[in-house]
């Protein structure tokens, strides 16, 4: 397939990968920050095939992983109500809440539905006029568009029997909490292509001035990731900061100017709390106040969500880089894809889902020459 | 969710006056909305995240890059490694 088979190409990614063996002096840590990237680099052996100085952390960059278990336990009781319809990205249903997930819902003759498309929504609310229809919209800045479009469409078209569970996150204050954690050790970051595709990587140069760290924009083929490492290994072994782009053919530092603009005109920023993390500034998106008639948390008070995580689950730790999936206690023996402990044993981007569906139950750090 | 990979638009059409289309991966197609790729055409490649293409792949960069990679496999031919086959 063109613009597919030609970036896994193993002759160049061998290439590439002896470029960074041979520029290679010293020990770095790089983080992505996206599921895909992380899925690709464990599919594809990517991290064992680089210098033993180099080491990949994968950081909270699933987002049903760091969707938090308040929104979780909401949509479930959203969900358990009589007369609504449900509807989610696939990955969400598996996710445990505090007392089962949406599946165990559907399961007791709830109405939950997965989509491909948020605009199927619109269509589902359609067909069921006497029922109300909720999106649980969650996701990066990849599905803000989409979710965008959404309630947008519902306003213009007059769907009133639609609303929308958002729990939208952002990358870069992500990244601001990263590199303010002391406990995280990160020297340079490959950026999400995708999230760069919507929103450019114009938001990044201040976080490169402030903190002094590469951050370069990554695609998802092997050879795009290898390519991004060695252009933030080359910048780290050079002594320079900077952001760099090593996804030209699908991002451009402006991102696309349509998308963004309806985003901003459906969205405004708040605070959001991410699973395992806790609260970040300013890291999250919610409707505006034009579009209030479509948030799902004022159409359907569920009252107040206790939510309960479980102790052996040390989700937290792995989203923040500071563990490797096998390096928790509860990987492989409590915690497997089939029975899940937490978010990132459960969707196919999780850090964990990752280790444990290609077989990285080895507790070394994985590095080989 | 984010798992996007790009795939080859086939069809262009407008509906509920969204710019809708249909995009073919590898012999999968799937109805795609193209609204925030208004010059999207018959032929473009894109990226697609749940239902919505995100951009058009920039074909001079495609080139341009594969072409920094095959400079990559110059360099370490003179660096005095084996290169396997000479540059496509």
């Amino acid at each position: 397939m063109k613009y597919i088979t030609e970036y896994r190409d193993a002759r160049r990614v061998r290439e590439v990968l002896d470029e960074i063996h041979r520029i290679t002096t010293r020990p770095w840590r790089l983080m992505e920050v996206c599921g895909g990237q992380t899925h690709s680099i464990i599919r594809h052996g990517i991290d064992q095939l680089l210098p033993e100085q180099i080491t990949m952390i994968h950081g909270p960059g699933c987002p049903v992983c760091v969707t938090p278990q308040e929104m979780i336990d909401r949509a479930i009781a959203i969900a358990s109500l009589p007369g609504t319809i449900l509807v989610s990205f696939g990955d969400m249903l598996r996710v445990p809440g505090s007392r089962g997930d949406l599946f165990q819902v559907k399961a007791r003759g709830g109405d939950v539905r997965v989509v491909y498309s948020p605009l199927e929504c619109l269509a589902i609310a359609g067909q069921n006029p006497d029922k109300e229809v909720v999106f649980f919209g969650v996701g990066f800045e990849t599905t803000a568009p989409a979710n965008a479009m959404a309630v947008h469409q519902a306003r213009l078209r007059g769907i009133a029997n639609f609303s929308m569970l958002v729990s939208h996150v952002r990358v870069p204050p992500a990244l601001d909490a990263l590199l303010g954690a002391p406990e995280v050790d990160v020297q340079g970051f490959l950026l999400a292509g995708h999230v760069c595709a919507v929103m450019g990587f114009w938001e990044y140069h201040s976080l490169v001035a402030q903190y002094r760290v590469p951050m370069v924009v990554t695609g998802f083929e092997p050879l795009d990731i290898a390519q991004g490492i060695l252009m933030a290994v080359r910048q780290l072994e050079e002594g320079r900061a900077a952001v760099e782009n090593a996804y030209a053919r699908a991002v451009v530092e402006a991102g696309n100017r349509p998308a963004m603009e309806l985003i901003n005109a459906v969205f405004e920023e708040c605070d959001r709390n991410w699973r395992g993390i806790g609260l970040i500034p300013r890291s999250g998106w919610q409707l505006r106040a034009e579009y209030a008639a479509y948030d799902a948390v004022r159409r359907f008070p569920v009252g107040h969500i206790q939510t309960e995580e479980s102790p052996l689950c040390h989700a937290g730790e792995v989203l923040m880089g500071i563990l490797k999936p096998n390096e928790c206690p509860a990987f492989g023996k409590e915690c497997t894809p089939r029975k899940p402990l937490g978010a990132p044993m459960v969707s196919a981007e999780g850090a964990c889902a990752a280790y444990y569906n290609f077989g990285r139950f080895e507790r070394a750090s994985g590095a080989a020459s | 969710m984010c798992l996007g990979i790009p795939g080859k638009i086939i069809e262009v059409y407008e509906q509920n006056g969204l710019k809708m289309g249909r995009v073919d991966f590898g012999g999968v197609v799937r109805e795609t909305c193209l609204a925030y790729v208004p010059d999207a055409q018959i032929g473009d490649y894109t990226i697609v995240h749940v239902g919505f293409a995100l951009n058009l792949i920039d074909e001079d960069e495609a080139r341009k890059t594969l072409e920094l990679f095959n400079e990559i496999g110059l360099l370490a031919e003179e660096l005095g490694e084996e290169p396997d086959e000479s540059a496509p």
